[in-house]
């Protein structure tokens, strides 16, 4: 006990509170399967958009961000390309992802190939679907304009971890004519997807991704556990304004401090 | 089945709860926080290596473009030059090959061949993309602030103010009002967004330790 940190409990108490309600709700949701998620426009869009570039002949642009797989978000935007994969298989569209690390580029290209195989598309999967460009943020997003601009394609997804090259990227697709679809948990790039992008999800919609397109029913009990505990954030955050405008339980406060 | 599934997920256990159960407990505990420093160093060499995989990648991706005169091979042309060049001369300059006294700079101050690469062609190039972030910033900008509904309407009014109150000739009348709206209205709603951001990752990385999310090894829920 000696060796456990003390000013860290309150932290371990909230993480074991996050967890048992997301567990509740997993076990919860497998034997209740008509569990209701709000609809989230941007994920609707994606067999829209992937129609489209069936319709008109022409590729689909999947960009998993510029981040490695030891980022949340990659692990999300991986969700989503194994959906789009599986229909561009179903579709006979191309694909194109193109990387700029390196673990994420082995990820995504064995996320592409199992899609593919799912669908009973082996046949349509190429290796060239998938792959590096550079480790360079702006030599990439110079790259992935050149593929937008001379190859026009018609749907771009911009989902995942992005900065700088955020609006470099989704502006170069707007003036293609591309729709676009992009997703993010970086708040200071949010605003140029919204001007810039058809669609957007936004922070936690991203995260929820994966779940809501497969729809089952352990990953979909997850975001209900988490919409709970949000609400329970929200609670604890209504509850501490009140308690410290009346000067009442000073250790409230003090207990949601984390050193 | 055990190699392709059971494995991974078995890793990827313990490699997401090493770092959690670190986190509750002090320096002193070598046994529980000298393997969460072992995984982030690993995650480095892992990296590294997945790097070489990715060169090899481009190389071979961009002669098959060259040799199959795909639309832009001459830029792959270009790419495959560039890359050679530059990893010639900076071996060079590592290996210290031909009196160069590494990949820097030359100890009278010249820069040595990689260095001039670097500072004369890449930095440059790199600039030059991050600088076209002001005109793109400008094009979204217009098309954001177009009047077309009263949501769009607020924006605009708000977002003239902000640039008002941000330059000097401005500051004096909207400077508070600009402060208000960037930390009231404006940070609360980022704040929304983050809390639910951090619940979302927490979640999606409880499915990841709990092997309930799979699509990160290219595994369907079929397996």
């Amino acid at each position: 006990m000696a060796y456990f940190d003390i000013s860290r409990v309150n932290a371990l108490t909230l993480f074991i509170f996050f967890c048992i309600v997301v567990i509740l709700f997993i076990e919860k949701a497998r034997a209740d399967r008509n569990l209701y998620i709000r609809r989230i426009a941007g994920l609707n869009a994606i067999d829209e958009a992937v129609g489209r570039a069936t319709e008109l002949g022409k590729k689909v642009l999947y960009i998993p961000g510029i981040m490695s797989i030891d980022e949340n978000q990659t692990i999300a935007s991986l969700a989503v390309l194994a959906h789009v994969a599986r229909m561009t298989a179903r579709y006979a569209t191309d694909l194109d992802v193109p990387n700029k690390d390196p673990l994420t580029f082995a990820s995504a290209r064995e996320t592409v190939k199992e899609a593919y195989t799912l669908e009973g598309r082996p046949d349509l999967y190429q290796e060239s679907m998938v792959h590096y460009v550079t480790y360079d943020q702006f030599a990439f997003t110079a790259a992935v304009s050149g593929i937008m601009v001379r190859e026009r394609p018609a749907a771009n997804f911009l989902i995942g971890s992005f900065y700088a090259e955020s609006l470099l990227l989704a502006e170069t697709g707007q003036a293609s004519g591309a729709i676009q679809i992009a997703g993010t948990a970086e708040v200071a790039q949010l605003p140029f997807f919204v001007c810039a992008c058809d669609y957007t999800l936004i922070g936690e919609e991203l995260y929820a991704a994966g779940a809501y397109l497969s729809r089952q029913p352990a990953m979909l009990g997850s975001i209900k556990g988490q919409d709970w505990t949000k609400a329970a954030v929200g609670a604890a955050i209504i509850l501490g304004v009140l308690l410290e405008s009346l000067h009442l339980f000073p250790g409230f406060k003090a207990f949601f401090s984390i050193q | 089945m055990f190699l392709r599934l059971r494995l991974p997920l078995l890793l990827t256990l313990l490699a997401g709860l090493v770092p959690v159960v670190a986190f509750f407990f002090k320096d002193e505990a070598r046994a529980v926080k000298a393997p969460a420093s072992w995984l982030e160093q690993d995650m480095i060499i892992v990296a590294g290596f997945a790097l070489l995989l990715g060169v090899v990648n481009v190389v071979q991706s961009n002669m098959k473009k060259i040799e199959r005169r795909d639309k832009g091979w001459f830029f792959a042309v270009v790419l495959l030059g560039g890359m050679a060049v530059t990893g010639l001369v900076g071996a060079l300059g590592a290996f210290r090959i031909g009196g160069l006294p590494g990949i820097g700079n030359y100890p009278d101050g010249r820069p040595t061949p990689f260095a001039w690469c670097a500072n004369y062609l890449f930095t440059p190039l790199q600039a030059t993309m991050f600088s076209l972030l002001a005109f793109y910033i400008a094009s979204a900008a217009f098309r954001a602030f177009r009047v077309r509904n009263v949501a769009a309407t607020i924006l605009l009014v708000a977002a003239v103010v902000v640039m008002l109150g941000r330059i000097p000739v401005g500051e004096g009348v909207f400077g508070r009002f600009t402060e208000w709206l960037m930390q009231i209205p404006n940070g609360a709603a980022q704040r929304g967004i983050i809390i639910g951001a951090a619940l979302g990752a927490a979640s999606l990385s409880l499915r990841v330790i709990l092997g309930i999310e799979r699509s990160y090894l290219g595994l369907d829920k079929g397996e």
